[in-house]
């Protein structure tokens, strides 16, 4: 609670920074303020608080996922620092970001409906002006156009599906509905179950998987290259925490009625996105639908056992924040280098800049799921657990869709170690150093899954 | 601790390289290479094939998924260890003469390979394989895609996802294995063992075929070895002397370890299937090389039929056929070094591989044609070289398992030496073309290369004992588990 107090203040901050002409140190405070948040949490693993007559709960599960959006959100204002720093509009940007970030915790750790509704309208609002924050550019605007639309629409879903599974629970808290479904699992009426099904639609829109996922390609293409890295992983990893709480948590007594349903996205999902990615030559659409690809993955872990799949799903989620960071800060520098974020930006990267062609390199083959990086403990948890529950129809696609995968994850590779001659592609020590360390750390997490695999579950 | 020694030498070399100037990596890699070959030298010393243990090391490393950090060395894997090591040196010191742009990157590359490479060889958990067996592809992949020859990029992409693709059946019939353990799940070698005999015939068919499929790839063994020719043609010398002379041995290694014993019913089912494929693969491959007109391809296809032997002698799971196969590897190993070593010293003093455009090369290279000679006829598998031993075990083996196939995998030493011979005909004697008259004699930097490797070639022909003991006991042990079950099921 206090992480997100603290967050909501460097909001605050930021903003009243304008005012009083603080600019200068910011940036620093900022990354400071949420590394403190995130310090917060230490020691509360094991204990659960509450607060607004349990409106809002830190148990376990909220303290592993919160921290983990703030420490993914520190690290990428550290990334992202050319966004912020000699920008007119800095204090806007860092207060709405920070107003993200306090979306995203209350994401993962509501107890009660109408906090959920609340997390993400905060979250989305702030991501909709984010998205078009690049003002001049035709293909921001567009992006936060669609974004704002098709985000009003997922949450008109999500909103009718809260009222409906009220209307026949009686309750927005999280518990109480639990409770009431499995033990009236036999009385339940009709609307509850569309209701279910409407929420499922709403939170699949945020998630972004098919065929909820037409914003996404758009808006992470359009929106600054930056921004797409903050989407991909902060919001991403606030997404899928609401989602399992909802349907791995609450609703886990009556998951059968949507599993088939979930079943088709997952297949749709692992299908459409892997194969239309193939077919990308701009890298940053490429990376969209591979991060809607990548939730196909975890839902196919979610759905086969969710108990066991807590643990993995923290796991996939932080190594694929990781890996992301990296390719998305490499690709941002390469693109404001050559003007174009196509696989031709990336042509004879390895000559000039091998640190750089390195750190891609590994994050490329991370997200591909190649041993012995994070990416492929994460794919292999996933494979395992449904291997476990004998979904073994549904691991022969995953399995085919992560072979296409590779197809597509590596012509970036390939284009890297192309002897063409390239502009000098420039990061400066504060960046290397983030970079780097993320790299050792998709490398680490790899080799040494243990103790982040079992912190949950 | 040895084990682990050998496994993480390389790879602490490999970061440490950096800290060196780029000039002198390649010594810093020859020296650790070295170094490496005299610790597993000193091993073959102490080596008792009775108290294979004696290596093992074991400590958890996903406990929660049942995971172990299990290596060990029986002496099926002590040979490839002892191939990997011994042939590591030499690759680095061909490479001495080749302009680098970026040497560091390239030995780092080289070393870890030969990390991932020990590690594959000496694991004694599924898990752990399977990563150091796809560990194995990362290096390999970027020394073929970074100092490869024209249009490398397509086709190193071919061969990378070609075995990305087997090996990932391999991992679902490892996890698949991995659920059929009993309580807290374990990938243990031994438990995976006991998992994969009490499957149906059925089941251990479709592991069978999983797990095969992976190690088909990697050798490779017809109809999947349409990746090897292109990639052994466009990668670098020390791209294709580590994909033939070690990389391929994964496969065999895989057979021998991870197949045979784990799904001896699935074996009992269709070995004949897959050493029919085999066969086929001698033939066809053989066939294919006589009609090469560029050299390095002609090996490429030349390894093809050689490797289909050794699997077939594989897949007989007789004693003579695994004792053949061993030995074969060892021998191919050095010989497909340095035939890519000699082809290479041609090619680039010639500018071309074209055989039809060499000749004669004999008159102003006396040493090379005569270093030539005895790998050649090694290759051929003339007595009292390294090839007869193996050649003779194996062909042996396949009579013994069916007359017919016997008969068919006889036809590589005929086809062998008909492409062999051929090639050095034309390239070695003939008339004097120009771009032959380019090729001048070994340096002495060659000549050190070479000549031990001359030598090697004979003692294993003449001697071969030591080597074949080294493995005696583990090969029947490993038999006996297998013949056992399968009395037991008749």
């Amino acid at each position: 609670m206090n992480a997100l107090l603290i967050v909501c203040g460097l909001g605050f901050i930021s903003l009243l920074s304008e005012i009083f002409n603080l600019k200068k140190g910011l940036h620093v405070v900022v990354v400071l303020g949420l590394i403190g948040a995130a310090l917060t949490f230490v020691g509360d693993l094991n204990v659960t608080t509450r607060y607004f007559s349990n409106m809002l709960i830190f148990d376990r599960f909220s303290v592993v996922f919160s921290s983990l959006i703030i420490t993914v959100a520190a690290a990428w204002f550290c990334i992202a620092r050319s966004y912020f720093v000699g920008d007119t509009h800095q204090t806007d940007r860092t207060a709405l970001v920070a107003f993200t970030v306090v979306g995203g915790i209350m994401m993962v750790s509501f107890h009660n409906m109408a906090i959920l509704f609340l997390g993400i309208e905060i979250l989305s609002i702030a991501l909709y002006v984010l998205a078009g924050s690049n003002k001049e550019s035709f293909f921001s605007n567009e992006a936060a156009f669609k974004y704002f639309i098709m985000g009003s629409f997922a949450t008109g879903f999500l909103l009718m599906g809260i009222a409906l599974v009220y209307g026949s629970t009686g309750s927005f808290d999280i518990a109480v509905i639990s409770n009431h479904v499995a033990s009236n699992r036999a009385a339940l009426p009709g609307f509850f179950y569309v209701g279910l099904f409407l929420l499922l639609i709403g939170i699949s829109f945020k998630i972004s998987v098919v065929p909820f996922h037409f914003w996404a390609p758009d808006v992470y293409a359009g929106s600054p290259t930056l921004i797409t890295a903050f989407m991909s992983t902060v919001v991403k990893i606030a997404a899928v925490g609401a989602f399992y709480k909802i349907f791995a948590q609450c609703f886990l007594s009556v998951q059968a009625s949507v599993s088939g349903t979930i079943m088709v996205i997952i297949i749709l999902t692992l299908l459409v996105a892997n194969i239309t990615a193939v077919y990308q030559s701009n890298v940053k659409r490429m990376l969209a639908y591979s991060s809607v690809a990548q939730v196909g993955y975890i839902l196919l872990g979610l759905i086969s056992d969710s108990a066991m799949f807590e643990g993995p799903l923290f796991y996939y989620l932080a190594s694929y924040a990781a890996t992301s960071l990296i390719a998305f800060a490499i690709l941002e520098r390469v693109e404001s280098t050559k003007g174009t974020s196509t696989l031709d930006a990336f042509a004879g990267l390895y000559s000039k800049n091998p640190f750089a062609a390195f750190c891609m390199s590994i994050a490329l083959l991370s997200l591909a799921g190649i041993p012995p990086f994070a990416g492929f403990f994460a794919k292999y948890s996933v494979l395992s657990i449904a291997i476990g529950a004998n979904h073994l129809e549904m691991v022969v696609i995953a399995i085919i869709t992560s072979l296409i995968g590779v197809y597509y994850y590596f012509k970036p590779v390939m284009a890297m170690f192309t002897p063409n001659a390239s502009v000098e592609v420039v990061f400066n020590t504060g960046e290397k150093f983030i970079i780097g360390l993320l790299t050792l750390l998709v490398i680490l997490m790899g080799l040494l899954p243990d103790k982040l695999i079992s912190i949950l579950g | 601790m040895m084990t682990i020694f050998l496994i993480f030498w390389p790879l602490v070399i490999a970061l440490g390289i950096f800290a060196f100037k780029p000039a002198n990596a390649k010594l810093v890699a020859f020296v650790s290479a070295l170094v490496e070959l005299a610790v597993c030298l000193f091993m073959f010393v102490g080596f008792d094939s009775r108290n294979a243990t004696a290596w093992n090391y074991q400590i958890p490393w996903v406990p929660s998924l049942g995971i172990n950090f299990s290596v060990g060395m029986d002496g099926i894997s002590f040979l490839l260890v002892l191939l990997t090591t011994g042939l590591m040196p030499f690759i680095i010191l061909s490479s001495f003469k080749t302009p680098n742009q970026k040497p560091a990157d390239f030995y780092a590359l080289m070393l870890l390979m030969q990390m991932a490479l020990v590690g594959v060889f000496t694991a004694l958990d599924g898990f752990l394989f399977y990563v150091f067996w796809e560990m194995a592809l990362i290096p390999i992949y970027f020394i073929c895609l970074i100092w490869g020859d024209e249009n490398r990029a397509p086709v190193t992409f071919k061969f990378f996802v070609y075995t990305l693709a087997g090996s990932l059946f391999m991992l679902m019939a490892l996890l698949y294995l991995y659920y059929q353990t009993p309580g807290a799940h374990t990938f243990d070698i031994q438990a995976l063992y006991k998992a994969g005999r009490a499957l149906s015939s059925a089941q251990q068919g479709v592991i069978f075929w999983g797990l095969f499929l992976a190690f088909a790839i990697k050798m490779p063994v017809f109809p999947f070895h349409t990746w090897q020719p292109d990639t052994y043609t466009v990668a670098p010398m020390e791209g294709t002397m580590l994909l033939s002379g070690i990389m391929l041995k994964m496969g065999f290694y895989g057979l021998i370890r991870w197949l045979l014993p784990v799904v001896p019913l699935g074996v009992h089912e269709w070995a004949l299937t897959a050493v029919v494929l085999s066969v086929i693969g001698i033939v066809y491959a053989s066939i294919i090389a006589i009609n090469q007109k560029d050299f390095k391809r002609l090996i490429a296809y030349a390894s093809i039929a050689h490797v289909g032997l050794i699997s077939a002698g594989v897949l007989t799971s007789s004693k003579i056929g695994l004792q053949g196969a061993l030995i074969q590897m060892l021998s191919h190993g050095i010989l497909a070094f340095a035939l890519f070593y000699i082809c290479e010293i041609i090619s680039t003093r010639a500018s071309t591989r074209t055989i039809s455009s060499l000749g004669g090369i004999r008159v102003g290279a006396p040493i090379l044609t005569t270093v030539f000679v005895v790998v050649i006829l090694g290759t051929v598998a003339l007595p009292f070289t390294s090839g007869f031993v193996g050649e003779f075990l194996l062909l042996n083996a396949l009579f013994q398992y069916n007359y017919i196939l016997g008969a068919l995998g006889g036809l590589t030493i005929i086809l062998g030496a008909v492409y062999m011979l051929h090639a050095f005909q034309y390239m070695m004697l003939g008339k004097h073309s120009p771009q032959a008259s380019r090729v001048s004699d070994l340096t002495r930097h060659e000549k050190i290369v070479l000549y031990p490797i001359v030598i090697l070639i004979f003692m294993i022909g003449i001697y071969p004992d030591p080597l074949l003991q080294i493995s005696e006991v583990a090969v029947a042990d490993l038999l006996e588990g297998f013949s056992n079950f399968s009395a037991k099921v008749k």
